[in-house]
């Protein structure tokens, strides 16, 4: 797991209940335009990194598995994409409710295990690429303005 | 409602294993955030911000953790609400 530290706070509980978010209109933008993104990728399951969201649940029995996957399968798929349908639908808003915020945090959580697996993050933020010529900079700082951004709404969401 | 009527093994005297049938057990990956998988566990199975903090930093620096059992049913549906959560959860008989 890796930890996150506290920068200047773009999301704060809201006393009206659920929470406040100051974001610049393309950074909202960039939020919406990555569910699409990611819906297409759900439906590719061969892909390694999507396979993060279905994780197995019976290393240990075959059958069970095979059982579980039919089973619990599409009802795993449904709920990543009402998370990221949700992130999409209130990524201009302002204040979030409970279950708006719980949705978003399902969401970046989803995009950043997808997008954490196919660069191979690791718990050693120095292993980064810090070179700003290196290609993969921009993946690995949408990434970490993903992992702050759910950090944050984590935070406000305990308060 | 009646309970329904369980069939059990006749090994009198020692645990069986529908006394002590199923954990979920939560790995360690390096994308989940420390806070979130906290907030997690406090949020699905109502453990206290301690008891959900200390099986966090077991995962962490143990590597896994166990964070609920019970029938394989009732771990089933633990399980589905991790991964609901991206949270890397298996299910084993507890041995």
């Amino acid at each position: 797991m890796s930890p996150v530290g506290k920068f200047g706070r773009r999301i704060r509980r809201s006393r009206k209940g659920g929470v406040e978010v100051r974001l610049a209109d393309d950074e909202r933008e960039f939020l919406r335009s990555l569910a699409p993104q990611m819906r297409d990728l759900l439906e590719d399951p061969e892909d390694p990194a999507v396979a993060r969201l279905f994780p197995v649940a019976y290393p240990d029995h075959e059958d069970r598995q095979a059982e579980y996957r039919i089973l619990a399968g599409g009802e795993l798929l449904d709920s990543h994409r009402e998370a990221l349908a949700a992130l999409e639908a209130t990524a201009g808003a302002e204040r979030l409710d409970d279950e708006q915020a719980n949705a978003w945090l399902r969401a970046l959580n989803e995009i950043r295990l997808v997008l954490g697996t196919r660069l191979g993050v690791t718990e050693d933020h120095d292993a980064w690429p810090t070179d700003a010529d290196d290609p993969r900079v921009p993946a690995f700082a949408a990434y970490d303005f993903l992992s702050r951004l759910q950090g944050e709404l984590v935070e406000a969401l305990l308060d | 409602m009646t309970a329904p009527v369980e069939i059990r093994e006749p090994d009198i005297g020692e645990e069986t294993r529908e006394d002590h049938p199923w954990v979920v057990i939560v790995w360690n990956d390096p994308i989940n955030l420390m806070s979130y998988v906290t907030f997690v566990l406090q949020k699905l199975f109502g453990y206290s911000k301690e008891k959900a903090t200390k099986l966090m930093l077991d995962v962490h620096y143990k590597g896994k953790a166990v964070v609920s059992s019970g029938p394989r049913e009732k771990a089933e549906i633990d399980v589905f609400r991790l991964h609901e959560h991206g949270l890397w959860a298996t299910m084993q008989h507890d041995e």
